[in-house]
């Protein structure tokens, strides 16, 4: 034996984790440990990769290199099943539910309690998850179907699945997103008393009051790499945010100065229950307008909502003055709106489509002749297109599924433009697309704001935001929680909007 | 901080808001529904023809009945996981012949033991697709068009263009297809403990349940460490068993046997459970209720005709119950959603 007594093995650890998507380093080099009986906050931007670190903490991905320890042994979560019997449990930001069955099977799927002969024991499990519930304070109908429960019901649901595990390691990540304030009080007791008990928690949460209330240390990432790791009382909020944005701006947004012309795209109250709400937006010509927050916080939805994809339930959207129709994407089409998504291979794009089918999509009757398209026209537009962005493709009639997310992203900017639109709607722009290609996306739209186009711009990158938009909107948790002018857009002011912290930048 | 919520803050809050009950009514009401369609069926039918009503002509009902059940059955164990087989006409068709091969090729063999490798058959198939399904991750609708030709091709090749006749077979195991306990046939007394057995695992069985929550949400099924695969897996062999153990029955029933037993029979047995209300896209439906659908439809078929309707019509009928199924089953889920949600969200 070694003549001191060793230190208790941490039940987790990742030693040296780094894993990658095609391209994209999702995670390098991220070390992590958490210690029984106490609770470990993770903090990073969004993107900064703290849910790829919780898969592959719930065995969802597997590390390309670095390990998992449990115990101090080395482990392989080859499938979540695998950390389960690890004891690891884990509460994701998205509810995983099953919508057809009851909340008590959803809290025990796969181990029910079960009666003589291995049948399930139902009066047992609506007993325990009632006993669970009661525990977290709340009262929720074992036996209805987790269908038609609101996202604060259905985290709670996960929150009573983590506690009945009785997890020796237990993962929360944004579990208080839709949270009340009562429930938010409750799941932190719950929270210690576990802590208490010997289980290591790891949480993940934007806002800071919490962070700095719950948790015993604070781990910062920020773009896929480990930052610090330290004792919560030698933090401060100002020092977490400076260590999670703590980077250079590059120059790299080249943003040109124009005179805002008249207003073009005006919102006024848009509201959708229990997604939205009340959100106010005006953006004139020759502007740019960022909508920044955290990812959930609604941004997408109201631009689809706008766009009239999505319903909305009550307030107008108007363009040069006229008030659009609900729901119909044609109208704002014909009145000169053009989106473009945050998922361009799902939704921007047909990907086995070739690049001038996919560059003429929304022109097709204006090029076709007797409801005909005409190929000459087609490949003539797109050409044009191709030539004005700089598409770099091989041939325009190969599929766009053989380009790089650079240039399909230009592709669907191209579809978009030839429609000659007013107001420009760009979904996370360059999400996904290398360095080079991303300052020429910038360039275009700078260039095209400089024509008198009016852009939304929604970006979850902060410089992105900072360097390109004459303003920016910051939303949080489906309300507008600042409207800031360029002077006043600094990393820390959004950051504090976007998690919805009342104090001004500091 | 979080906005002020529309919930009271008592010690402990209720939560779920809403009608928590319109879940459960929901899938009672279903199977209540075919049952007073089924009925109305029968009365207008009996009024028209009362001899409808005869023990005989019930018999012939509920034998009619017991094939499509027990396919229904199966069909269900594999819809639940959003997957679909229509490749079961085949596999019955396969496993008729084969028995009644058997019988020619060794006519002393055990009527339990031809029985048993019939069942066997038809659980082969079911490998056959379940694994194509699970592990080469190829979308069921396609895997069990391809082996439905494929299962109909080996049994025209056994077949070589050959009948086999009710000669052909012992009598013991003829005599069964026509057998009677209190005047109500055996095969109908095996499809009801096909439907018993088969309900009472899905509902109380955790294996069962995880077939649910596959179709409900595979993804949300693989996090929580289900074995996704094995599951599917294994509802298709259950499937091609229950699919050869109709084809003993076939064989039993009717004694006339060739290689295009069963043919379309797959589109009927989809229908019965999606009419039973089993969801296509998988995560809910009971047994019960697509052995009612089963039932429902084999009664429309034998109370057309004594209706004076039509045989083009009889089959508008099916569809337009198909149709109807649907669009009810759509209704109601969209009304048990809104009063589920209780009309209103928290927070924001």
């Amino acid at each position: 034996m070694a003549q001191q007594p060793p230190p208790v093995p941490p039940p987790l650890a990742l030693v040296d984790a780094a894993k990658s998507f095609g391209s994209v380093k999702a995670l390098q080099g991220v070390s992590l440990t958490l210690r029984a009986g106490e609770i470990h906050a993770l903090c990073g931007e969004n993107g900064a990769g703290k849910s790829t670190l919780v898969k592959m903490i719930a065995g969802v991905h597997q590390p390309d290199e670095g390990r998992i320890e449990v115990d101090g042994e080395p482990a392989v979560f080859a499938r979540p099943a695998d950390a389960q019997r690890a004891g690891v449990a884990v509460i994701y930001q998205e509810p995983t539910l099953f919508p057809d069955l009851s909340v008590a099977e959803n809290i025990f799927m796969g181990r029910q309690p079960l009666a003589r002969g291995r049948r399930i024991d139902k009066a047992a499990m609506h007993a325990a998850s009632d006993a669970l519930f009661a525990r977290l304070g709340v009262r929720i109908d074992p036996a209805r179907p987790a269908k038609g429960l609101s996202i604060a019901d259905q985290q709670l649901i996960e929150i009573a699945k983590a506690l009945s595990l009785q997890a020796r390691v237990l993962v929360m990540d944004e579990p208080t997103a839709a949270l009340s304030g009562v429930e938010v009080e409750r799941l932190f007791t719950v929270a210690r008393s576990l802590r208490d008990s010997g289980s290591a928690i790891l949480f993940i949460s934007h806002r800071f009051d919490e962070v700095f209330s719950l948790c015993d240390r604070v781990t910062v990432m920020r773009d896929g790499r480990y930052i610090s790791t330290d004792p919560i009382g030698e933090l401060t909020v100002d020092a977490v945010v400076r260590k999670m944005v703590g980077r250079d701006i590059a120059a790299l947004f080249p943003k040109q100065d124009t005179e805002p012309g008249d207003t073009v795209l005006e919102v006024r109250g848009l509201t959708r229950a229990g997604v939205f709400s009340d959100v106010d937006l005006t953006v004139r010509a020759g502007e740019i307008v960022a909508l920044a927050g955290l990812v959930g916080a609604g941004r997408s939805e109201v631009m689809r909502a706008v766009f009239g994809v999505d319903r909305y339930d009550s307030g107008t959207v108007s363009v040069n003055g006229r008030a659009l129709p609900k729901a119909s994407p044609a109208a704002a089409m014909a009145a000169g709106v053009a989106l473009v998504p945050e998922d361009r291979r799902q939704q921007g794009l047909v990907m086995e489509l070739s690049v001038e089918r996919n560059a003429t999509l929304t022109r097709r009757w204006p090029l076709s002749r007797f409801g005909l398209l005409r190929s000459s026209a087609e490949e003539g537009t797109a050409r044009e297109w191709a030539e004005r962005l700089q598409v770099k493709a091989g041939r325009l009639t190969d599929a766009v599924s053989t380009l790089s997310g650079g240039n399909q992203q230009k592709v669907v900017l191209a579809k978009w433009l030839a429609t000659g639109p007013k107001v420009l709607i760009v979904d996370e722009p360059t999400r996904g697309i290398d360095v080079g290609t991303k300052s020429e996306v910038h360039r275009l739209l700078s260039e095209l704001a400089g024509q008198g186009l009016a852009v939304v711009m929604v970006s979850s990158e902060l410089p992105e935001v900072l360097g390109m938009a004459d303003r920016v909107l910051v939303m949080h948790e489906g309300r507008i929680s600042a409207e800031l002018s360029r002077d006043e857009a600094t990393e820390e002011s959004v950051m504090y909007a976007a998690t919805g912290q009342r104090g001004e930048a500091a | 901080m979080s906005t002020p919520t529309t919930a009271p803050s008592p010690q402990v809050q209720e939560h779920g808001g809403g009608d928590a009950k319109a879940g459960r009514r929901l899938r009672q009401v279903r199977e209540v529904g075919i049952l007073l369609a089924l009925v109305l069926l029968i009365v207008v039918t009996t009024v028209v023809n009362p001899n409808f009503l005869s023990a005989q002509s019930l018999r012939d009902l509920l034998l009619g009945a017991t094939l499509l059940t027990i396919l229904a059955v199966g069909q269900t164990l594999v819809i639940v996981t959003r997957s679909v087989d229509l490749s079961v006409g085949s596999i019955l068709g396969l496993t008729a012949f084969a028995v009644g091969s058997l019988f020619i090729a060794f006519p002393n063999l055990p009527i339990p033991v031809v029985a048993v490798a019939g069942v066997l058959i038809g659980a082969v198939c079911g490998a056959v697709n379940g694994a194509l399904v699970a592990a080469a991750r190829v979308p069921a609708l396609v895997v069990t068009l391809g082996t439905l030709y494929v299962f109909r091709g080996v049994d025209h090749w056994l077949a070589g263009g050959r009948q086999i006749n009710a000669a052909d077979m012992p009598g013991p195991f003829l005599a069964l297809g026509r057998a009677t306990v209190l005047g109500i046939p055996v095969l109908a007394l095996v499809a009801v403990v096909v439907v018993a057995a088969v309900g009472w695992y899905l509902s109380s069985y955790r294996s069962g349940r995880e077939l649910y929550a596959i179709g409900s949400e595979p993804a949300a099924a693989r996090l929580s460490g289900i074995s996704v695969d094995r599951r599917i897996f294994a509802a298709f062999v259950a499937n091609g068993a229950l699919a050869g153990l109709a084809g003993v029955l076939y064989a039993a029933r009717f004694g006339t046997l060739d290689a295009t037993v069963g043919t379309g029979l797959e589109l009927q047995v989809v229908a019965a459970a999606v009419v039973g209300g089993v969801a296509i896209f998988g995560g809910s439906g009971t047994v019960l209720g697509a052995a009612l659908g089963a039932v429902l439809l084999t009664t429309i078929g034998s109370a057309l005709p004594i209706l004076r309707v039509d045989g083009f019509w009889q089959q508008a009928v099916v569809g337009l119950l198909i149709l109807i199924a649907i669009g009810m089953d759509r209704l109601l889920a969209v009304r048990a959603e809104r009063r589920l949600r209780g009309g209103e969200s928290r927070g924001a």
